[in-house]
């Protein structure tokens, strides 16, 4: 059994204009020392999955079903005060804003020290001895400096490594990580992303990284899931994701991107129309309405996600043949345009 | 191909140097050793000041009408500032803006408001762009307003015409816009910004808050606009991949300056200065296979310096993995490397200035 095992989960949020069906029957898991990447546009599900994972999600409005299995625990059925020993300790998670993660009116040292005293009995002065080893860890320059400033005085580089310091001080079990590096500039990401492998590989730590980037998946993921409003469309390992598409949307998602490699003088393939409301998803599969190879029984039927290769599961009516010629033509014009 | 049925071809398009020779034929906007300070006061009233951030210093370039430049640059490069002292939403503080001829550096706010019309920006959150209390009759129609142009209905019709235009549903008239997706706000604020038939469109990171998919459709769309009314685009954005498939040229700035000027096509091919090369290395693709791509990424050291107190010589010279002596006490000129690419550096890529042999 995987370390973190996500089974059939739902995620339903009721809300003045009708019900918000955020997460639809996903099931994912992770292992120790890997990194599973999910990537999605706004409102896939993506981050409500991974909140719902770190029980952030348990409001009056909402319906959950489904396990959430931490070493075959499962932590939806945890009461509250069970879940707080968990959250931080053995799953931590980092968000997009470093700035709004932050207290503004707490220096460094103490929010960090903090977040060790929440879950551990330690002195105020090995707190602080263990924040500075943290700091130095995720390569602040002057971290004994740094534990006495605040967080406006850091850039946002400095403070997504804080972030990752304060996640990582506990050495938790599994980092959820919701678009770490959208906010920062590319040579910064490029850092932070390298921080990340550098410290799972040192501590084992199995990471979810949540992207719309996926660029940023191809060069940190060891398996990927593809998400589209609520559900999984496709899932499998990064070379057969990335590299043997099967899934109409993530043909879309590759071809919509600018490459390096693009030809300028050819307009770019966007994919037609806009992701769905999570009120009215659309009926069959969620993707129909926009999706250019779309057969009669598209509306109609939701496809179950099925195994086309092995570890490899793509939510698509297409005839597989079909599915891996065009995904093969998809990748090929990606290498090629010129 | 866009651009090619209103511009001038490649070779007179956007040249520019710290001075360099002016070329045949009037730019539509050229913009010479543009600078802007902001002044740091410290307290509240009658600040004192205690220095100043050198937001844009020295900065020139050229686009020919019918033209894309794209700028690039990180977070604090002045990208963003450049854009609004080229709409003259800001005074310079030095060096000239010349707009189809008209030097504007230091029109008063009179004589700019009939240039209002023909220069016009895009901004990058469709959300906080847009009055939420206002429909999207009135946002788009708003510029025509200013400007006292036509009459109501006539208003109407143009706005209508606009928003069929930008491919969106004309009836949509009296939405507000928390009824639109973050695509079509783009749109919106698209439409808004042509409405008024604009020259010079600038477009201030555009895309960077939108899904992918949709990014694709503006990016497209944005294109066809370009041809259909033969405007002139400044692009700025983050995204190198983003700002190659729409501009001619493309100019990366960092911390104030350009640093290479170049057209689209070589920029990805032949960067020349290392700062270019280190920030087409660190853009993450699908293209290639990635685990190759990472052993050979050039990952810089440490954040961008404060623009307060740039490094002395070239301002790149203290995360520059090919910096000596010379880039600490000499700063770089921007010189042509051949066929209108420019670069400030002392240790090219290219190996190719005079410059590098006098270097240690």
């Amino acid at each position: 059994m995987a370390l973190l095992e996500i089974q059939d989960l739902h995620v339903r949020f009721a809300t003045r204009d009708g019900v918000v069906h955020a997460v639809d029957g996903v099931s994912l898991s992770v292992d120790r020392g890997r990194t599973l990447g999910i990537v999605g546009e706004s409102g896939s599900g993506k981050s409500v999955t991974a909140l719902t994972v770190m029980g952030l999600t348990r409001l009056p409005n909402a319906t959950i079903e489904g396990h959430v299995l931490l070493d075959g625990v499962d932590l939806l059925g945890l009461p509250d005060d069970e879940l707080q020993k968990v959250r931080g300790r053995r799953v931590a998670m980092i968000f997009q804003d470093p700035l709004s993660s932050l207290h503004p009116l707490y220096k460094i040292g103490w929010q960090l020290g903090e977040a060790i005293q929440a879950h551990e009995h330690v002195s105020d002065k090995a707190a602080r001895a263990r924040a500075l080893a943290a700091l130095t860890e995720v390569g602040i320059p002057s971290p004994a400096e740094r534990l006495s400033s605040y967080p406006h005085e850091l850039s946002g580089g400095m403070r997504q490594r804080v972030m990752i310091a304060m996640a990582l001080v506990l050495d938790p079990e599994i980092l959820i990580a919701d678009e770490p590096t959208t906010a920062l500039d590319v040579t910064v990401q490029a850092q932070i992303l390298d921080l990340v492998r550098a410290l799972q590989a040192d501590h084992g730590t199995a990471v979810v990284l949540i992207t719309h980037d996926l660029g940023v998946i191809a060069e940190t993921a060891d398996e990927v899931a593809v998400m589209y409003a609520g559900r999984i469309a496709e899932l499998g390992p990064l070379g057969a994701v990335i590299d043997r598409p099967e899934h109409p949307y993530t043909w879309g998602l590759l071809q919509s991107l600018p490459g390096a490699e693009t030809s300028r003088s050819e307009p770019l393939h966007p994919i037609d129309g806009a992701p769905p409301s999570l009120i009215s998803v659309p009926t069959g599969c969620a993707f129909h309405p926009r999706c250019p190879y779309v057969l009669p029984v598209c509306p109609a039927k939701q496809p179950a996600l099925l195994e086309t290769t092995a570890g490899h599961t793509v939510a698509c009516h297409l005839p597989t043949a079909l599915r891996r010629e065009i995904g093969a033509e998809v990748r090929a014009s990606l290498e090629t345009r010129t | 191909m866009r651009t090619g049925t209103q511009a001038a071809p490649p070779s007179v398009s956007g040249v520019a140097g710290n001075g360099a020779q002016r070329r045949p034929g009037v730019p539509f906007l050229a913009v010479q050793d543009l600078e802007k300070r902001f002044p740091l006061t410290r307290g509240v009233f009658l600040g004192r000041e205690r220095g100043h951030v050198h937001a844009v210093d020295g900065v020139s370039f050229e686009i020919p009408r019918g033209g894309t430049l794209g700028l690039v640059g990180e977070s604090g490069c002045g990208k963003s500032t450049v854009a609004r002292l080229v709409t003259r939403l800001l005074e310079p503080t030095g060096g000239r803006v010349v707009y189809d001829g008209n030097d504007i550096t230091h029109w008063k706010t009179r004589a700019l408001r009939p240039l209002r019309r023909e220069i016009q920006l895009v901004f990058q959150d469709p959300y906080s762009s847009l009055n939420p209390r206002r429909t999207v009759g009135a946002i788009v129609a708003e510029p025509l307003r200013l400007q006292h142009l036509g009459t109501r209905t006539e208003r109407r019709a143009r706005v209508r015409e606009m928003l069929a235009v930008v491919g969106l549903n004309p009836e949509h008239y009296n939405r507000y816009p928390h009824e639109f997706s973050g695509g079509q706000r783009q749109r919106i604020g698209i439409a808004r910004a042509l409405v008024t038939t604009p020259k010079l469109v600038v477009a201030d990171e555009p895309v960077s808050a939108l899904d992918v998919s949709i990014q694709a459709q503006i990016l497209n769309m944005l294109a066809e606009l370009q041809v259909e009314f033969g405007l002139t685009y400044l692009f700025i954005a983050h995204d190198l991949n983003v700002v190659r498939h729409i501009s001619d040229r493309i100019a990366v700035m960092y911390l104030g300056k350009i640093v290479e000027l170049s057209p689209a096509d070589e920029l990805h091919v032949r960067p020349i200065h290392p700062y270019t090369e280190a920030l087409l290395s660190a853009v993450p693709t699908v293209e290639t296979s990635a685990r190759e791509r990472l052993r050979g990424r050039v990952v810089l050291r440490g954040d961008p310096p404060s623009p307060v107190a740039p490094p002395s010589g070239c301002r790149f010279h203290t995360r520059c993995r090919y910096a000596t002596e010379i880039c600490s006490a000499v700063e770089p000129p921007l010189v042509d490397h051949g066929g209108g690419h420019l670069a400030a550096c002392h240790h090219p890529l290219d190996g190719r200035t005079p410059v590098q042999a006098t270097a240690t």
